[in-house]
């Protein structure tokens, strides 16, 4: 089936293991107050992709990976294009190719067989914890988090390996207690390999504008070192 | 079989019956495959004489460029008197030797064309001897201007169009790497033995032009072989014999290149493929406990500094081609032998740790010939010194070697070279983003509005048809390969008669091979123009008054070179073989192999000022992309697509080089060093496991160009090193033009 693909990047370094092929999805309904991509929230920008040919693609870079690497499902949200990404992954796993996705887990929801065969098929999660706190997620993102915590403890129950991120906006995100809280909800996860605390930058600014849209961050200024590194000194010990 | 007392412990036969440093190299070295824990620190006298080198540096830049030039004496190679960095410091030189008898001052080198040697004087604001003015023009001949007397009025009128462009009519060809190694194995009086024989053997059986001029070329070869011995008494060495040791070997060896250096101004003066070789006798007298790492590494150190040295008078419009004083003091690390083992020593190591011990600098142009079977902690390490300097590009030895052998040196830039067997007849560019022009305008420059072509009918259509422009784009091409070649062919006659590489040649086989090294400039405008017009639909803006196409309009999306799209790559192969398919119809001077490249060096932005608007959407006047990197811009599907398209053009069609040059930001190569250095190395093995040929890699963001820019003063810029296409410069010397070019490329960062 076709997906809608904003964009490909074949040089990702830091989206997962080794060296990917990024697929960046079109369609998120979360509106984050900082998100540096506000141009694939649109359903059905970019090119439309048989999962097949998108495949085909990836696998062009297969010398690249010797020591590492495969496709990476991001956006947008992927999770809003379930039905393709799994048909997606699916045949990447019978081409031999590890595949990671990356999500902020929004649209899941337990119950609906079609995010479990999704996971059949995913051999690593890069879930975003934008906030622990429902209120404040949804202060930062307009949606609420009860399902994305809960997620977070089912990839944890069925053993499936994650990767958790969370990104460090000064003054918005990261306060002590905040990332205590985050601190704790990891540790109570069976399946975590890595941390990763992502300093905010601004360079999505411009994209906010171009599209017309009102950038609240304006005048927030990306973390010190100092801060990167006491927030790090909570999340990752 | 000769056998030398210095020669002692060496093993093989081979080499001791006939000239072959090769032979010598393969029967002796110790491949090494541990990391890069034993490297020494720089000794005090380093530091000393690094830290004056670079006052001197500084005080030739805040003078515009020239510390010192000589207008009085021409250079030969036993012109001058001995040199040093300081007087007061010589014995703390632990290779020495200079151009000329100060550092950093030029030698006046009148014989590539005394117009040239006048005009770099005197923009430099030095008043060059009328005398030598009157000698050089009244009673002898020079290069330059032999070449402009036999050239047709088409030829001029092609250069002057700069349809063929950058050519070594006006400063020396370079490129020609003598085996400097012989002076060290061999020592001077064995290889004149071997060169009186060949001149024996050269006529025995009939006494034709060819073989008086290769009588007169032996006889010049043995008098530059006997001036190096002159020139070497006068420091104080005896180089006629072979070298005993390291120190030696290192001093010998540098004295050979010194002779180059001090007689040639060529474009590229490499120094070869040396560290394997001088890692034998590192290795012979530190196992006899003879020397220390430490003193290994500084005379590695010091002979590097020697080689950030070397300078020539240039004239201004030179310096617009090759921009920040380059000289190409090319020299290789790495690479895999014959029989499988790596060729990666202790001292390639040591070569590389230069860039930590005196900080990154242009010169030598430090390649690492790349395989992706090279031992791990080596393509480490090699990584981690391009991350942290910019000043390493890498080539890829799996398709070299099956075409030079394992004993090649890199000439120039990025071309390979049998080191001693072969030379190479540099060609510089025909601009084929200008013959598509021609093609559409009938042979008429759309900047000149001349008519340098032949006048066949152009194309009157509203928009342009892919056909027609193929059929008329082929036949344009067979005309320029075959003025380009012939144009060619008059420069290097002449450049053997009247400026011959004495030095350089008494340093490689009599019985030589030669290629002949054309080039394409343009390459990507091409093919996106011609994908443009196949996928889109291209329509002309033609000059009312003239009809010439002056721009075009691009109505609809194309695949664009770059993106691993293969409708716009298989456009490029295309373009690549019609060109030097059409290049090998023609006679070469003295039947040189054909070949070409698609490399531009800094040209890219001259040649870029003499070319009108594309149907790809480029402007007039706009930068060509350097060497073979897609156009500005085209590229969106990240590095990989990118690399994945360069590497789709089979190297064994363009023999003389496929250059690439990319930039990537630290953060999108990882998150900590050594995420960094490992994705580096993944990256090299993909791409040259492809097949491709080279890659110039940069790391840094655009902020830091940016703030480079406009704070030269900043001591933190001073040795600011990049990569362009096919060799490093400090940022800093660059025309402020040029500087905007380099940071408008593409620059690979993380989404």
């Amino acid at each position: 089936m076709k997906g809608y693909v904003h964009s490909i990047e074949t040089f990702g370094l830091v989206d997962g293991p080794g060296v990917r092929f990024i697929a960046f999805l079109a369609g998120c309904a979360m509106r984050c107050k900082y998100c540096h991509n506000p141009d694939t929230w649109a359903m059905s920008v970019g090119e439309q992709f048989e999962a097949e040919e998108l495949v085909k693609r990836a696998q062009r870079y297969k010398s690249y990976w010797k020591n590492g690497g495969g496709i990476t499902v991001s956006g947008g949200e992927p999770m809003l294009q379930t039905e393709f990404v799994t048909e997606l992954f699916t045949l990447a796993k019978k081409a031999g190719i590890h595949t990671t996705l990356d999500t902020s887990a929004q649209p899941w929801n337990k119950d609906d067989e079609k995010y479990k065969k999704l996971l059949e098929v995913t051999d690593l999660v890069m879930l975003d914890i934008k906030e622990f706190e429902s209120d404040a997620h949804k202060e930062l993102t307009g949606h609420t988090n009860e399902n994305i915590i809960e997620f977070a403890h089912y990839l944890s129950d069925i053993g499936k390996p994650m990767w958790i991120r969370h990104v460090l906006v000064p003054g918005v995100t990261g306060s002590d207690e905040s990332l205590s809280k985050i601190k704790g909800l990891v540790d109570s996860l069976k399946t975590v390999e890595k941390i990763e605390l992502l300093p905010y930058h601004s360079f999505g600014k411009q994209k906010w504008e171009k599209l017309g849209l009102d950038y609240s961050l304006k005048d927030v200024k990306p973390p010190s070192e100092e801060e990167v590194a006491h927030a790090k000194s909570i999340l990752y010990l | 079989m000769v056998d030398f007392k210095q020669w002692e412990g060496f093993n093989g036969r081979i080499w001791k019956m006939e000239v072959n440093v090769r032979d010598f190299i393969q029967k002796n070295y110790t491949p090494y495959d541990g990391d890069e824990s034993f490297l020494a620190e720089p000794t005090e006298a380093t530091n000393k004489l690094w830290g004056k080198l670079q006052e001197l540096q500084k005080e030739e830049r805040a003078k515009g460029g020239v510390l010192d030039m000589d207008t009085d004496v021409v250079s030969t190679i036993t012109s001058h008197a001995p040199g040093y960095i300081d007087e007061s410091m010589k014995d703390l030189e632990a290779v020495v030797g200079l151009q000329t008898d100060k550092p950093l001052k030029r030698a006046f080198m009148p014989f590539g064309g005394i117009k040239m040697a006048m005009k770099a004087c005197e923009t430099n604001g030095y008043t060059p001897d009328p005398e030598l003015g009157r000698i050089f023009t009244e009673y002898c001949r020079t290069h330059n201007q032999a070449v402009f007397d036999v050239y047709t009025p088409e030829m001029k009128k092609a250069r002057h169009n700069k349809i063929i462009t950058g050519l070594p009519d006006a400063y020396a060809r370079g490129r020609i790497v003598g085996d400097y190694r012989r002076v060290a194995l061999y020592g001077i009086d064995f290889l004149i033995e071997q060169k009186q024989k060949d001149m024996v053997a050269c006529g025995e059986t009939s006494m034709r032009d060819s073989v008086l001029r290769a009588r007169e070329e032996v006889a010049m070869q043995l008098k530059a072989l006997k001036d190096m011995k002159t020139m070497a008494a006068s420091y104080g060495f005896d180089i006629s014999q072979p070298a005993k040791n390291s120190k030696e070997a290192i001093q010998w060896l540098y004295f050979g290149y010194l002779a180059a250096i001090k007689t040639q101004n060529g474009a590229a003066m490499s120094v070869g493929r040396i560290s394997t070789f001088l890692d034998i006798y590192f290795k012979r007298d530190i196992d006899a406990g003879i020397i220390t790492e430490a003193q290994a590494q500084e005379m590695v150190d010091h002979f590097v500094m020697k080689l950030r040295m070397v300078k020539f008078a240039r004239t201004p419009d030179y310096n617009q081609l090759f921009s920040g004083d380059p000289v190409w003091a090319t020299l290789e690390v790495g690479g895999i032998g014959m029989d499988g083992r790596s060729m990666v020593t202790k001292t390639d190591y040591r070569f590389l740790h230069t860039l930590e011990n005196m900080g990154p600098a242009p010169e030598p142009n430090l390649t690492v010939l790349y395989s992706s079977a090279l031992p791990e902690t080596f393509k480490k390490y090699a990584s981690e010194i391009s991350i942290r300097t910019s000043s390493v590009q890498y080539e890829n030895d799996d398709v070299m070697k099956p075409v030079w052998g394992d004993d090649y040196s890199i000439c120039c830039c990025v071309s390979a070279t049998q080191t001693g067997k072969e030379i190479q007849f540099f060609g510089a560019r025909a601009n084929l983003a200008k013959c598509l022009l021609y093609a559409i305008n009938g042979g008429r420059d759309a900047k000149t509005l001349e008519q340098v072509g032949p006048a066949y009918r152009p194309i009157t259509s509203e928009y342009l048809d892919y056909d027609e422009v193929i059929e008329k784009y082929v036949a344009m091409m067979q005309w320029l390969a075959k003025l380009y070649v012939h144009t060619l062919n008059a420069i290097h006659y002449m450049h053997d008669k009247y400026y011959y590489e004495a030095a350089e040649m008494a340093l490689i086989d009599t019985d030589l091979r030669r290629t002949f090294a054309t080039g394409i400039a343009g390459f990507s405008h091409v093919v996106d123009s011609l994908s443009a017009i196949k996928y889109a639909k291209v329509k002309v803006i033609r000059d009312e008054e003239t009809g010439v196409a002056k721009s075009f309009e691009i109505e609809g999306d194309f695949p664009k070179y770059g993106n691993d799209d293969d409708r716009a790559d298989d456009i490029a192969i295309w373009l690549l073989e019609t060109f030097v398919s059409l290049i090998k119809k023609h006679h070469t001077y003295r039947d040189a192999e054909p070949t070409t490249s698609i490399l531009t060096i800094t040209s890219n932005v001259v040649y870029g000022k003499a070319t009108a608007d594309m149907p790809n959407g480029r402007k007039a006047g706009a930068p060509l992309s350097p060497g073979a990197n897609p156009a500005y811009g085209a590229e969106q599907n990240g590095l990989l697509a990118s690399l994945n398209s360069v590497a789709k053009l089979p190297y064994h069609w363009a023999l003389d080089g496929i250059s690439n040059t990319q930039t990537i930001s630290p953060e999108a190569l990882g998150h900590t060093e050594e995420e960094r250095t490992n994705n580096l190395v993944n990256i090299l093995d993909g791409y040259f496991d492809q097949g491709a040929h080279h890659l110039n890699v940069n790391v840094f963001g655009k902020d830091k160009l940016l703030d480079a820019m406009e704070h030269p003063e900043k001591e933190e810029y001073a040795n600011f090193t990049i990569r362009v296409s096919g060799y490093a410069v400090k940022f800093i010397d660059l025309t402020r033009e040029q500087q905007l070019d380099v940071i408008s490329r593409t620059c690979h960062e993380s989404m």
